[in-house]
């Protein structure tokens, strides 16, 4: 009985960071992805430390046990990677593929210039939040700070709460998605329709991020595409 | 890039460990700030008609000895001196520009750091546990702290460069960020008679607030006040005699966070500083939002 168990359960492997390296660690997860697939990283003792399971390239699961630091999850592909607690400066930054999940808050520049995968981001979010993303999706079960999601370029990013000022300032072709307050749009944002294939989208990433909000209470921001070309007469008055 | 450090105690019962709680926040900060260190403690106060300066012998060639002599002398026979290394805190019924004056002739190598009745500032160049060890700074008591961990980037590393600035009486600041406009707020104030000892941009900042608030303003108003004067990005860290204040610049560039329990309150750039107070998993954790003011009272 106890060898099925076994069997049944991944491999885990622990680091302790209150004696182990954060190197220690990072050397670890970059192993190649054969060597790493389906295992379970768990991560004790975070305490705030910086570039927690950065530049992992494998199908490998990474529990944060605790708050971390600057960049966690940077240029993440392929891995899961969960922080039980809160996220410092550009948490997931440049991920192109795979998931982070903050269960607590996180701080500025989360998701920056990502170009996919899912952050999931359980409380709030501060300022700059998806900057320049490029393709990431990001699901932030609270409020975003001013300037979410400046010069967004691909990806879509679902507030649950509340968005700051200048909201998708300079925006590209990435979509916002914001179900409370919008405390102002940022220059070429504005609310457009939503359609039917925006609430499934909506649906489809509060499904996979574990939310359960009626997506028709979302409201669409998108660019006005008036910055796309050079206007003489604009008068530098955006 | 610099790091900042406050620590409030909540029950006067916890004041005598102060000092060791802050250690490990002070030491945390050593990555973000690692060429000078400080902090200013304030402690129960002097009686009400006497005043205490803060002194630093940055040449380290002054006879405490000689000087405590001189003191008493030129000051009055209730003149105490206490030394730490090349630090030492006078105490007198002499006010503070008497006290000044007489050090800036007498003992001219010394640097007069903080005066109040309740402030005692330590800083100098090294590594934050070098600072903390030189000064026995892990064995301060008191009601709150505010502490610096120094990057330089705009100005020299020297003991008067670094961080807490002080202005007036029991009033402190320590800036994680620059200012763009330091010399147009020193062109405003020079003016009025208030006198600059350096030239780094948290030192405007300090004296800017110190003087609104002399002017009447509460810290709360002054620091609004600030928000039109200041260019540039700062998180600021503020002791007075009683509160421990902080505030964000309107882009938050600069990182901050909040710890609160029953006991204390205390605020990081990071949270590795906080991570080894006591409690710490049960604590309110937050990132103060830009531009508003956060302050606690000394209870």
């Amino acid at each position: 009985m106890s060898a099925v168990t076994a069997a049944a359960a991944p491999a885990t492997k622990l680091f302790d960071l209150a004696h182990d390296g954060v190197r220690e660690l990072n050397r670890f997860l970059h192993q190649d992805a054969h060597v790493l697939r389906g295992l379970q990283v768990v991560v004790r003792n975070p305490d705030g430390a910086h570039n927690l399971a950065v530049g992992v390239n494998a199908p490998v699961t990474v529990e944060i046990d605790g708050h971390a630091g600057y960049y966690c999850g940077g240029m993440n592909q392929h891995a899961t990677v969960v922080v039980n607690g809160n996220a410092g400066p550009g948490v997931a930054e440049g991920m192109t593929s795979g998931r982070v999940h903050v269960h607590g808050f996180a701080s500025v520049s989360a998701g920056a210039a990502a170009h996919g995968g899912l952050l999931v981001i359980d409380g709030d979010a501060s300022l700059r939040c998806g900057i320049s993303m490029k393709g990431i999706d990001i699901v932030v079960g609270g409020s975003v700070g001013d300037f979410a999601a400046f010069m967004a370029q691909a990806g879509r990013l679902v507030v649950c709460g509340d968005a700051g000022d200048g909201l998708g300032d300079s925006i590209y072709e990435a979509v916002i998605y914001v179900r409370g307050r919008i405390a102002s749009f940022g220059a070429d944002a504005h609310e457009e329709p939503m359609t039917e294939a925006d609430y499934a989208a909506v649906k489809s990433l509060l499904d996979a991020s574990g939310f359960d909000h009626d997506p028709r209470t979302f409201r669409r921001v998108a660019s006005k595409r008036e910055l796309y070309h050079w206007n003489a007469d604009a008068t530098q008055e955006y | 890039m610099c790091g900042i450090v406050g620590l409030l105690v909540k029950k006067p019962g916890l004041r005598p460990r102060l000092g060791e709680w802050m250690l490990p926040m002070l030491v945390g900060m050593t990555e973000r700030g690692p060429d000078s260190a400080g902090l200013a403690v304030y402690t129960a106060p002097t009686a009400v008609e006497r005043r205490k300066l803060s002194l630093h012998d940055t040449g380290g060639t002054v006879d405490w000895g000689a000087f405590s002599t001189a003191a008493v002398a030129a000051l009055g026979p209730d003149t105490t001196v206490a030394v730490k290394a090349n630090h030492a805190v006078l105490e007198s019924a002499a006010s503070p520009g008497t006290v000044k004056q007489w050090v800036r002739g007498a003992f001219p190598q010394l640097v007069v750091l903080s005066a109040g009745r309740r402030i005692d500032l330590y800083k100098d160049v090294g590594l934050p546990a070098e600072v903390v060890a030189r000064y026995g700074l892990a064995e301060v008591a008191g009601t709150h702290l505010v502490g610096h961990t120094r990057m330089a980037t705009e100005s020299a590393v020297t003991p008067e460069n670094a961080h807490p600035y002080t202005a007036g009486e029991d009033w402190c600041v320590v800036h994680n960020g620059s200012l763009s406009n330091p010399y147009q707020i020193r062109r405003k104030l020079e003016p009025l008679g208030i006198r600059f000892d350096g030239d780094c941009d948290t030192e405007a900042a300090c004296r800017y607030l110190e003087w609104r608030m002399r002017e009447g303003d509460d810290l709360e108003a002054a620091i609004h006040r600030g928000f039109d004067a200041f260019d540039g990005f700062y998180t600021f860290l503020m002791g007075t005699e009683d509160k421990l204040a902080i505030v964000r610049d309107a882009f938050a560039c600069k990182p901050a966070v909040v710890a609160e329990t029953d006991d204390y309150v205390a605020i990081a750039s990071e949270f590795r500083s906080l991570a080894k107070l006591p409690d710490i998993r049960h604590a309110t954790l937050f990132e103060p939002k830009p531009e508003e003011i956060y302050s606690w009272r000394v209870q």
